[in-house]
């Protein structure tokens, strides 16, 4: 049960010296980082690929139609992510539960795609150690599927906290937080199946 | 509770109010530009061009996530230059490279050009004879 002084925080927005909630700023700060994380991954991809004497088309060396489906799964659960959090602003705990299942749902989908995608190169005996492509591949793709993975734990355990903690003022500035971090995976993904699977 | 209005709520988290139907719409145009990039890529385009719009398609379609479902547009200054500042370390990590690269075709252009050719290797000096004694 809130009480009266959490109800006002609730209320009016979060007062720092910053003027911006501080969890708000430490995602956007931890966000920032791992984009730097990401573009020297993409700066290597650029440098190895202009070094490369060849480079295989995306095309011929990838299953670009499943990576197109996992794009458009990843797309849609960054929509479902963001209408979970309209539920938690409209107090509505069920539509919350609905529509972060499907988020989770919609990550495992990702994952088991990635599987089948990852599985099929193993049979042909394509490794990271195969080739300069391979390893560029492998470690760009498996480091957001990690992504993916800590995204789904979070996202779990918000739909368990959102049980007791629903009417928590700071419930809200969670889900949102939870929230920036999935869009940011959808973004990284949206680059990726450009420069790796199209270019 | 009335004092708990979606819109106040929202407004506490620095953002407009949800807006679901604007979220499907930009739902509809990621898909669009999705099997747009992949039409594209059909095509065949040199290289540079192929990159070229790609890239301008991916950016386009980060942009949108950015702004509506990150909540980016109407988002405070602060996170605006944090990401200002993220986005300039991002552009020169990538022209680091191109740099390196760009400047490598120079230097070896001027080279030749300067040499008539290319670059002719040091000659080991003849070994003078040694006089008998």
């Amino acid at each position: 049960m809130s009480s009266p002084s959490d109800i006002a925080a609730w209320q009016e927005p979060a007062l720092t010296s910053s003027g911006v909630p501080n969890a708000k700023l430490g995602i956007w700060l931890f966000l920032a980082s791992e984009v730097m994380l990401f573009s020297t991954l993409f700066t290597s991809y650029v440098v190895l690929r202009l070094g490369a004497a060849s480079w295989p088309r995306g095309w011929v060396a990838l299953n670009v139609p499943l990576a197109m489906v996992n794009t458009i799964v990843l797309i849609t659960s960054s929509v479902t992510m963001v209408l979970a959090y309209a539920k938690v602003i409209e107090k509505d705990l069920s539509g919350f539960r609905k529509y972060m299942m499907a988020t989770i749902g919609l990550a495992f989908l990702f994952l088991i795609f990635k599987s089948f995608e990852y599985g099929s190169h193993f049979t042909h005996h394509e490794y990271p150690s195969t080739s300069i492509f391979h390893a560029v591949y492998f470690t760009m793709t498996g480091l957001h599927c990690i992504h993916v993975i800590g995204g789904i734990i979070v996202n779990t355990g918000l739909l368990f906290m959102a049980n007791e903690q629903f009417d928590h003022p700071l419930f809200a500035g969670r889900v949102e937080g939870a929230g920036l971090y999935w869009h940011f995976v959808d973004i990284v993904w949206i680059f990726l199946f450009p420069c790796i699977y199209l270019i | 509770m009335a004092n708990e209005h979606p819109h106040r709520v929202a407004a506490a988290h620095g953002h407009p109010p949800p807006n679901v139907k604007l979220y499907i719409a930009i739902f509809g145009a990621l898909i669009f530009l999705t099997i747009l990039t992949v039409v594209v890529s059909w095509w065949h385009l040199p290289p540079a061009g192929a990159i070229a719009v790609a890239l301008l398609i991916a950016s386009f379609k980060a942009s949108l996530v950015l702004a509506f479902f990150m909540h980016l547009k109407g988002e405070h200054k602060l996170i605006i230059a944090f990401l200002g500042i993220m986005l300039f370390t991002c552009i020169g990590f990538f022209l680091i490279p191109l740099d390196q690269h760009l400047l490598r075709d120079r230097t070896t252009h001027t080279e030749v050009k300067e040499e008539g050719g290319a670059p002719e290797l040091p000659q080991a000096e003849p070994a003078k004879p040694q006089e008998a004694k």
